[in-house]
């Protein structure tokens, strides 16, 4: 495996770190009294961390002009992915015991499982076609325009952590900052016919770097975007 | 009495905790059942104690924080000793007392509830208490009680989790006046025989087993007879979710979750959830005439 190899088995190491303390919690039995509600939390805060990680690398690279972290994003993305599955399918198999009346009438009529549900919906069709195939079969403006799906996933998912709350707020108010801040940033960069000179350069040298101007900055198997 | 173990109980069971309890629970069934007639036993076929580490760490206690596990963690800094009691208001002989005073007067029952949260999980727990009503008869509540109101205790200090304003301090609760006189309504000072751990709401909690857990307030410093249905502090909070009654109810779904089935602590799977938890032979008749969808 070349460098760029290892850095990505590294980030898919990192990334499965929390699943692995879950596993061994259980195994510990150290889950508490409801355990299946403690997996339930931990994958779900996993998933709203990842998945805001995930948009936070363009904002981070364009501050930091470090535009290697791109190659992590569909990485980081594609962990999100893996655990809002394991959340999904903890629900349905431990939370509910595959009781699909009872899940249909939660999706229908909870709004805070409606949320998510979509949230994690929307989320399907970016891992699928998260691959260079499909990248290539999409065209990179369309790819692009299907992959800002992943900002209503994020704000469903904050929403559903801030609908399932009783009482205190202060946690989801959190990633709801975050998220709030994340979307700012970008809003910040798109072009527009407000955005000052010196921006409109820099954007132009980022471009110059192999990014798109106007939109996600390309993800390419030959890796245009280089340090 | 004399109670006979089976000769064919190996010695390394004599300790087990569920054979311990289930004697309690028929010596303490056959002092309630000479003062009652009215004590429930072990719920029903195929339910067992909650374990006593499940019942003393999974616990809501806002008072210590919002996890479910805050309260095991923090509520050390609760001092149940010395506390008083304040009983006023429509009543004729109104008191401080020591909280001491009132366990040494009331003899202690042991009574095992299922425990339903709102929260759609439940347990089953030996408490260790006596009926409300005994306390309010020796007050002589005047004809102008309808309601009794409830106060926890409110010191930041103690309670540490009231620094942050996650509900208006300090937690109230209230019941009408013939559910508070019910048998079924008790003064609780301990679980599985020993003195109520803090973060179960030490030293002294009402527990009344037909209504959602939040109903049943904990470390209690003040009980007033009222006219009026007092305010109580999730209904406050969010109006449209937690009713004055709060009757577990498996055919009123909070508008968050579904109140049919729950998850009895220690189980896999989510058991159906009964119409008033179980207890619909003893309190229904409470509630006659009323619309409890309305009324929840
Ligand atoms: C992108 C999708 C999703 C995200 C980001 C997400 C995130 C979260 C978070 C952060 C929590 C709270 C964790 C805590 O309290 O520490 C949570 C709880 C939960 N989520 Fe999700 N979730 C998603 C999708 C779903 C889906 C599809 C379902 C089921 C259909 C679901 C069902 C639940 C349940 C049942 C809880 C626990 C609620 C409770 O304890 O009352 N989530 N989720």
């Amino acid at each position: 495996m070349n460098r760029r190899g290892w850095l990505q088995a590294g980030v898919v190491a990192l990334g499965l770190v929390p699943l692995a303390w879950l596993a061994a919690d259980a195994f510990g039995d150290r889950l508490g009294a409801n355990p299946i509600e403690e997996i339930t939390h931990r994958t779900g805060d996993w998933t709203i961390r990842f998945l805001l990680a995930t948009l936070a690398v363009t904002p981070l690279r364009r501050l930091t002009g470090w535009n290697w972290l791109i190659k992590f994003r569909r990485t980081i993305g594609l962990i999100a992915f893996s655990y809002a599955t394991v959340h999904f399918l903890i629900y349905i198999g431990l939370d509910q015991g595959f009781a699909f009346a009872y899940i249909g009438e939660d999706i229908a009529k909870r709004p805070y499982i409606t949320v998510g549900f979509t949230a994690f919906v929307f989320l399907i069709p970016l891992a699928i076609t998260s691959t260079q195939g499909w990248v290539r079969r999409l065209g990179g403006k369309r790819w692009n325009a299907l992959h800002r799906l992943v900002y209503v996933s994020a704000a469903g998912g904050v929403l559903h952590y801030l609908w399932l709350v009783k009482g205190d707020q202060v946690t989801p108010v959190y990633y709801a900052a975050v998220l709030v801040l994340l979307l700012a940033l970008r809003i910040r960069r798109s072009p527009s016919a407000a955005r000052p000179v010196e921006q409109r350069v820099d954007l132009l040298a980022d471009a110059s770097r192999g990014a798109q101007i106007g939109g996600e900055p390309l993800h390419r198997p030959d890796a245009r975007v280089q340090p | 009495m004399l109670i006979k173990r089976p000769p064919d109980i190996p010695t390394s069971e004599i300790t087990d905790e569920r054979l311990f309890w289930r004697r309690r629970d028929f010596l303490g069934a056959m002092a309630g059942a000479l003062a009652l007639h009215l004590v429930p036993r072990l719920p029903q076929q195929g339910e067992k104690l909650t374990s006593f580490e499940d019942i003393t760490t999974y616990n809501n206690f806002y008072e210590f924080g919002t996890d479910k596990k805050d309260p095991s963690r923090h509520a050390h800094t609760l001092r149940p000793r010395p506390w008083s009691v304040r009983v006023e208001g429509e009543i004729k002989k109104p008191k401080v007392y020591d909280v001491d005073e009132v366990i040494r007067r009331y003899p202690a029952q042991e009574r095992v509830y299922r425990l339903r949260c709102v929260e759609a999980w439940s347990m089953v727990i030996p408490w260790l208490g006596f009926p409300l009503a005994s306390l309010l008869r020796d007050v002589e509540p005047t004809s102008n009680a309808k309601f009794v109101a409830f106060t926890t205790l409110h010191d930041p200090e103690q309670m540490p989790g009231q620094k942050r304003g996650v509900l208006p301090w300090p937690y109230v609760e209230g019941l009408r006046l013939d559910e508070a006189m019910h048998p079924l309504t008790l003064l609780v000072h301990g679980l599985y025989g020993k003195p109520l751990p803090n973060q179960n709401g030490a030293p002294l909690r009402l527990v009344v087993p037909w209504k959602y857990g939040f109903k049943s307030i904990k470390s209690i410093v003040r009980i007033r007879l009222v006219r009026e249905q007092p305010p109580t502090t999730w209904s406050m909070s969010a109006p449209n979710e937690y009713g004055f009654y709060s009757n577990v109810n498996p055919d009123v779904d909070h508008p968050r979750w579904s109140q049919k089935r729950e998850r009895r602590i220690g189980e896999l799977r989510r058991r159906l959830t009964l119409p008033f938890n179980g207890y619909a032979d003893q309190v229904a008749s409470l509630y006659t005439g009323m619309d409890l969808r309305r009324t929840f």
